[in-house]
Order: C-alpha cells, then structure tokens, then sequence
C-alpha cells in the first residue's frame, strides 16, 4: 500500500492526524508530515484519513 | 444475494454510506439516486478555492472506493414519494423502486427569501452550476456585491469576492455581528473587524425588505429604508432539508429527518438517515435531536448508520455504542481560518480567550458549568494546530446531562 499527498491540495488542517496517527504528523512549524508506504495492517486507519481529507488530499495505491 | 438497499441522494453523504455498507459486510446491490447530472463532488471549495479560480470545478470530484465500482447510480433523477410500510421509493420518471434497506440521503437546498423583485443576478451557492454562475457574475468588472445572510457562506463568498476585486462588497445581516451564532460575541466581533480591515462592507441589524430592477436585480432595499446598488446578489439564508419525499410516513419532518440515537428513522430497523438532514441526538452532550451542517458529518453519519442498517437487515444486532461525534468546522476567510472543535454553540455564555489575543492568532474556549465544551480559533495555521491541542480534552469529557 501506498500513501501519496497532493501537497498542492493539502492546507494542513490535520484530520488526517486524528484519524491516522501512526502514518500522518504535523511537523514543528504546523506542516504535514507522513509515512509514505505503512503496512497493511494500517489500512483502515488510511482509509479513513483519506476520507475526513477536507481537501481529498490522500489517496492510496495498492 | 437478490437484496438491494436504495440511497437516497449522490453527494457526499450517499457516496460514504455506500461505502461504509461495504465496509460493514453489506454484499448485495446498493442503488444510489441523484437530482444532480454529476457525481458526487466536494462542496467547501464552492466558495472558497474555486470560486476564486484558484482550483478548477473538475477537482471537485470524490474519488469513490473500489468497493462500491458495483453500485449503480441513477443520476439526474428524483426521489419524489417513499411508501416506508411497502418498502418503496418512487422517481420523477415514474419509475416504483422495492428495497430492503434506504438511506436517506437527499441533503439540504438553499432557503430563498420570498420578498419582491426580480430574480435575475442572485445567486446561491450549493452546487457545482450555482458557483459557475456566480464566479462569471463576479468576474464581470466592477461588480458591486450585496451578500444577503452574514453566515458561513456569506462571510466566505463575501472574502472571495473581495479577492476576485469586487468593486464593492456588502453583507446585510439582521443579526448585530457575522456568524455571532456559531461564535458569539467574542470572536464575531473579532471576525467583523478583520473583514472590515480587508474592505468588506457591513450593513448589520437590518433585513432585507426587497430587490429593485426590472429585468436584472439592480439593488438591495433594507429594512431602515437605504437601497444598496447590486450588480450581483448572493442570499446566503440558511437552508431547507430535502424530506418531501417523505411526507405521508407518520415522521415529523419540521426541520430534517428525526432518528433515535443509531441513526434509524421511524423506530423502523430498515431505514436510517445521514448527513445534514439527519436530526439526531448526540450522546455526547444533551440528547436534543439536532441538525449538522458541518462537513464532517457526512463521513461520521454514514459509518455509524452504515453498521446499524446492516446488523437491521441481518437481525443479528449490534453492540455499538450511541452516536457520539465530536464536531468539528473550519471556514477559510480571506487570508484567515476559523477552526473549531466541540461544541462552542453550548458554551456561549461563558467564553475565555485560552491562548493569544483576539488581534492576532486566537485560540477561544467556550464552557458549560465551568467545563470546557468547545474550542475556536481564529487566525493563521498556528493558531489552529494550538487548537486542535485541545481535542483529545474534550473527546474524554463525560457526555453532559440535559
């Protein structure tokens, strides 16, 4: 699985923070940071980050 | 297996309870019903990025899950009747529809105001062809902008068109201050000046009595007898829940559709509603059915109904705890975000500033008894990541007695 971000998209609003802890951080000075290939297990988790995205900013391959 | 539940309504909130009816094991067919032409398509934009021309109208589009590449989707038609005792829906095109489940789903519509004059040059803004209109009304040179209603959208569309360089922009509200429902006082005064500092007009504590023209809307007439020359009009009113499909079911449809605390309509295992028609109680604070309009709750509905309308179907019960979402809005205006998390509407009559100044980034607490029930923001990026530090705080709190 694969996590990609259109960084043109994404304005750091951070639901995906709430929803995906251990694949998406803010960094210190508030900007979006993430694990672009998490295991399998954390589907769920990246599903449901992509889904709360204001911007639908986060898809997933594979 | 030759079951099939009907979603009623394409947008957002159809799409995620499609999708979570998979999530939840839901094998058979899944039809979902649209008055729109388009598929279903992120609405926030409409007055913020895209209006301003900043994104394009096609990057809207949600990009549905694999697992609903099966679902048929009946666009451009109507759910015009329901018959809950039959399980059946009827369309504008005749056609009579059995189900096994439905989700209702058929959203909100802009509330118009009826007072006289003509109709042409204003606008509203819920769909992909209202925010066209408007963004080619808006480019036009010169326009002078009335934005009627100084609530989310009208203090959003109201930025944008002062960006789009608006000759002059003015938003009429009855009320004394912007969006002092959602934010009280404090903060709308705090909104009111920052629009002001960035040149939008305010015409505030004064209704609107009617629109003068002929053919074209060539101004605004105010409760206190000014007229506002317009080029263009934005009525940004409030909204109307869609439910006339339901009339004639025994629900009480005075302001959305009423569920229990699962999401279920009309006491019935086989219908839930989601999204903004749903006037649900929220565990989480005083069990009063409410309405939200909030961007979130589409996604949040439609994973809890999505569950209850499957275990209703299989009669094997579920475990799940009552509906308890935290809420959450943001609202991009100007060079500005407003962020908030909780329920600020409940803690109105005792808000503090917790961090930071009301010129400058803000971060305001709202409480209920001494507790804290809801956090804003106001201000840059920080000032938002500062208040989403308060989240976890209030996602532990005990739910609050009525």
């Amino acid at each position: 699985m694969k996590v990609v971000v259109d960084m043109n998209k994404c304005q750091d609003h951070g639901q995906c923070v709430f929803a995906a802890p251990d694949v998406f951080s803010m960094d210190d000075s508030g900007h979006l940071a993430y694990v672009s290939d998490p295991g399998d297990a954390l589907r769920d988790e990246v599903e449901e980050a992509a889904d709360v995205c204001p911007l639908q900013a986060i898809r997933l391959e594979g | 297996m030759n079951t099939r539940i009907v979603v009623a309504g394409a947008s957002m909130a159809g799409l995620r309870a499609a999708e979570q009816l998979r999530a939840a094991g839901w094998t058979g067919a899944i039809t979902l019903v649209g008055d729109e032409p388009h598929m279903p398509y992120n609405r926030p934009p409409l007055s913020k990025e895209v209006l301003a021309g900043k994104a394009p109208f096609e990057s809207l589009a949600f990009r549905p899950r694999a697992s609903v590449a099966d679902a048929e989707w009946r666009l451009g038609t109507k759910v015009v009747a329901a018959r809950l005792a039959e399980n059946i829906v009827e369309f504008d095109d005749g056609e009579a529809l059995s189900y096994d489940g439905l989700i209702v789903a058929t959203g909100m519509r802009p509330r118009r105001l009826r007072c006289p004059g003509p109709l042409t040059g204003r606008h509203t803004v819920r769909t992909v062809d209202d925010a066209q209109g408007l963004r080619q009304a808006l480019t036009r040179p010169g326009a002078r902008v009335v934005v009627v209603g100084g609530g989310f959208i009208g203090c959003e569309v109201a930025a944008t068109a002062v960006a789009l360089g608006a000759r002059e922009v003015t938003v009429v509200d009855p009320l004394p201050l912007p969006m002092v429902g959602p934010l009280g006082e404090l903060l709308a005064r705090a909104l009111l000046t920052r629009h002001e500092e960035r040149g939008v007009r305010f015409a505030l504590g004064t209704g609107v009595t009617g629109f003068t023209g002929d053919d074209h809307v060539t101004g605004v007439a105010l409760g206190d007898g000014t007229v506002l020359p317009a080029d263009v009009v934005v009525e940004s009113v409030g909204s109307v829940a869609n439910t006339e499909w339901l009339d004639g079911n025994g629900l009480d449809l005075s302001d959305g559709v009423p569920t229990d605390g699962h999401l279920r309509v009309g006491g019935r295992p086989d219908v839930v509603a989601v999204g903004d028609i749903a006037r649900f109680p929220n565990a989480r604070y005083d069990g009063v059915p409410r309405r939200v309009e909030h961007w979130c709750i589409p996604t949040d509905t439609a994973k809890h109904a999505a569950k209850t309308l499957v275990a209703g179907l299989a009669r094997t019960g579920h475990d799940l705890p009552p509906f308890a979402p935290l809420p959450t809005f943001w609202s991009d205006q100007h060079d500005f975000r407003l962020q908030s998390f909780g329920a600020p509407v409940l803690g109105k009559e005792d808000v503090r500033v917790l961090q930071g100044d009301l010129d400058g980034d803000v971060v305001v607490g709202y409480h209920a008894g001494g507790r804290l029930v809801g956090v804003v923001a106001l201000g840059g990026q920080a000032a938002a990541a500062a208040a989403s530090r308060y989240r976890a705080d209030l996602l532990k709190q005990p739910a609050l007695t009525a």
